[in-house]
């Protein structure tokens, strides 16, 4: 474990402390009515677990004769920002929208919901409230409050996009689950066009936090684009917000400034950088929503989101009351790697014109090589942080032989942890 | 370097010049505005939405103009006629400006705009190094140039700019001149609004060229701080607004080179400067504060 992934451990175990002194009394007061009942239960339920894991489908059909969301009608999403920013909430509200139509549940929406449990929790209680047994909250910062109202809504499903469960201090629960996609390898096949076009051969990066999310794509990017160009070098610049557009166009000018010809971000506002680098002449790479409309010169490519499927199945998974047995309870992740994952979660956006067909095959092969299985193992067969991958100083992170999984790298490349060789910037 | 941030601190500075120049006027006529930030938003989003509904950037500023003085009248009813304690009202009126702006603006976020294009002054731009920091900008940036002196000559060289002054040093004396200093204050406050809903229009259609929620994150709190930073100076309150937005080009270029500080040190760079030269100043210049900013003057006991 290393240091900052402790003192990351330690900010959440405190902040889970901090939730459950200051949220308690708000969630009972506002679901008294209908949680009086399920109190008990999720008592039973507790202690149950507490006992040993014997059955655990057992435990949910001695509670109240089902599985959490079983015969769903209603589902409810949170976003932390508005449903059409260009971004990560316009993905996944049109995934909810489409996800609807595939299943016949009706989607209540609430955007613009603050990353705290004072503010995400009486939302989630008051969708309850309307009937909805399926929540998802769909923001990283969500997840304490998610934790909160699954061990208070034993009946609710609660599936939250991009933490792990089983990073919960309190231990998990047969109601809550976690899932999130492979969001670096679509970028790294991203560094591949933007090492390949950079004539300067240096690229601009512009992020909000160094989480691990945004540590995987950063890295992914920078090898994606040495895998075909050595001498590129990624630039990372950080604004400290996920939507401050006046920042971001600072920073984008900041990174122009310093030579880089490619701009790419993971911010949950694209326009104003993908804009700027247009109107400097320089290359955009896209993240979270295909924004090539904004860049008809500069577009490369990007990374879009397409959550339909899978929300589509773990929707049905709860209705028919297969949650509790199903990966998603727990901590799922999808990939390219996944040869037998029956959905990609994340596709690569329309190439523009400043893409070559030779570096479009460069793309394809390795794609191809992400998703192959030779050996049969079950796994794709080119994991992009496969040991040995050194930090920027020269440390051996991942050690040689490991390919690690998923879920294993968000341990690995823990917040504000570490940049391979050819990234500058300050980090953490 | 140099360059880059002095660019970086003119062009991200514009709009908080306008609001810091405003407030400076609402502040000297003895009015505390916190509700500039909401006055900011409400002009980012009036511009940014009539612009793309007219088609017209400049009409879009005139909508700017317009939405962050309604804003202020809010708070010059509340504050000069209800007798509202100014600090609480100022705050409310930016939740209000930011709740208004978040629900009415939901339609418009991302969507494609008119903007204000940048024009290099011919001749002008082609000088090296102060041309592309002064010369290569928006034509908003180029008022902006105008709004301090043309402040500091209304305040100081007006009638109108002497009963500001006086409605913020001696509201008795001008009750006395048979002047109402309320009348006073609140073209003071509209001023001030209309200045800060400029400068929210310059920051949407001009500097970042977008709609999102709380887009002025903070910059018409940093506008009222500058306000007191330049001892209620129009011209120096300039000063302070390239100061903080050259120091975040500053915390930014220091991460592009990899100076290895922790970014959220750097991050707060911007704001460590403004409260450093705030401390230092404020000992030396708090006779520069107008008198009766700290309390709201009531006519009611003297003969209007």
């Amino acid at each position: 474990m290393t240091p900052a992934l402790k003192r990351l451990l330690a900010t959440l175990f405190a902040l889970a402390l901090v939730a459950a002194a200051c949220g308690s009394d708000a969630a009972t007061d506002t679901a008294a009515d209908d949680a009086a009942a399920d109190d008990a239960s999720a008592d039973d339920a507790a202690s149950d677990d507490a006992a040993g894991d014997d059955a655990s489908g057992d435990d949910a059909s001695a509670d109240g004769g089902a599985a959490c969301g079983t015969g769903a009608t209603k589902v409810g999403f949170l976003y932390v920002g508005p449903k059409d920013d260009f971004g990560y909430n316009q993905a996944a509200y049109e995934a909810a929208v489409a996800m609807g139509e595939a299943t016949g549940v009706e989607v209540i929406h609430a955007e613009n919901v603050p990353e705290t449990v004072e503010d995400a929790v009486p939302v989630m209680e008051d969708m309850i409230a309307q009937g909805a047994t399926i929540l998802f909250p769909t923001s990283f910062g969500h997840f304490l409050p998610a934790a909160e109202v699954a061990a208070n809504n034993p009946g609710v499903c609660v599936v939250h996009q991009g933490q792990l469960e089983s990073s919960l201090e309190s231990g998990a629960l047969d109601n809550l689950g976690t899932y999130f996609a492979s969001v670096f390898e679509p970028v790294y096949l991203a560094g591949i066009s933007a090492g390949a076009v950079t004539e300067t051969n240096t690229l601009g990066y512009v992020y909000a936090f160094p989480i691990p999310q945004t540590l995987q794509n950063i890295n992914a990017f920078a090898l994606g684009a040495q895998s075909v160009n050595p001498d590129a070098k990624v630039i990372a610049i950080s604004t400290a917000d996920w939507c401050d557009p006046a920042k971001q166009a600072q920073a984008a000018q900041t990174l122009l400034d310093q030579g880089a010809d490619v701009l790419t971000q993971h911010q949950d506002c694209t326009k104003t950088i993908i804009e700027t680098a247009e109107a400097a002449g320089a290359y955009s790479v896209g993240y979270h929503y295909d924004a090539s409309e904004l860049a008809p010169n500069g577009w490369l490519t990007g990374s879009d989101w397409a959550w339909t499927e899978l929300y589509t199945d773990i929707v049905e998974t709860m209705i028919a009351g297969e949650f509790v047995d199903s990966p998603y309870n727990g901590d799922y992740r999808i990939g390219y790697q996944d040869a037998d994952a029956p959905f990609v979660a994340f596709v690569p956006s329309e190439f523009g014109s400043a893409v070559d067909a030779d570096t479009q095959a460069l793309v394809a092969d390795a794609l191809a090589k992400m998703t192959a299985d030779e050996d049969g193992d079950g796994i794709g067969d080119f994991n992009i942080f496969a040991g040995p991958l050194a930090d920027r100083d020269g440390t051996v992170q991942i050690a040689e032989g490991v390919s690690p999984t998923y879920v294993e790298l968000d341990q690995l490349m823990g917040f504000g942890s570490w940049f391979v060789a050819g990234v500058e910037g300050s980090l953490e | 370097m140099i360059e880059a941030i002095l660019i970086g601190a003119v062009g991200g500075g514009t709009s908080m010049v306008f609001a810091a120049v405003g407030e400076t006027v609402t502040e000297r006529s003895g009015v505390i505005n916190l509700g500039v930030e909401g006055s900011m938003l409400c002009g980012a989003l009036a511009a940014y939405a009539v612009g793309i509904e007219t088609g017209s950037p400049w009409i879009g500023v005139v909508a700017g103009l317009l939405a962050g003085l309604a804003l202020s009248l809010l708070h010059a009813f509340m504050v000069l006629t209800r007798k509202a304690n100014q600090i609480a009202t100022g705050l409310a009126i930016t939740f209000l400006g930011l709740g208004a702006t978040a629900l009415f603006g939901q339609s418009y976020v991302s969507q494609g705009v008119v903007p204000l294009p940048d024009y290099a002054v011919p001749g002008l731009a082609d000088i090296p190094f102060v041309g592309p920091i002064f010369f290569d900008h928006d034509p908003l940036t180029y008022l902006s140039f105008a709004v301090a002196p043309a402040a500091w000559w209304f305040l100081f060289r007006t009638g109108t700019g002497l009963r500001i002054r006086a409605a913020g040093e001696r509201p008795d004396v001008l009750s006395t001149m048979g002047t109402s200093p309320d009348r006073v204050r609140w073209i003071a406050v509209a001023i001030g609004g209309g200045l800060a809903g400029v400068g929210g229009a310059q920051l949407a259609t001009a500097f970042a060229r977008t709609w999102s929620e709380d887009m002025v994150a903070g910059r018409g709190f940093i506008a009222v701080a500058l306000v007191i930073f330049a001892g209620w100076n129009p011209m120096v309150a300039v000063a302070g607004a390239y100061l903080f937005s050259g120091a975040v080009v500053f915390q930014l270029e220091l991460q592009a080179r990899g100076s290895g500080i922790s970014i959220f040190v750097l991050d707060a760079i911007p704001y460590l400067v403004v409260l450093i030269v705030l401390a230092a100043l404020s000992g030396r210049r708090r006779h520069a504060a107008p008198e009766s900013l700290d309390k709201v003057f009531d006519a009611g006991g003297v003969p209007a």
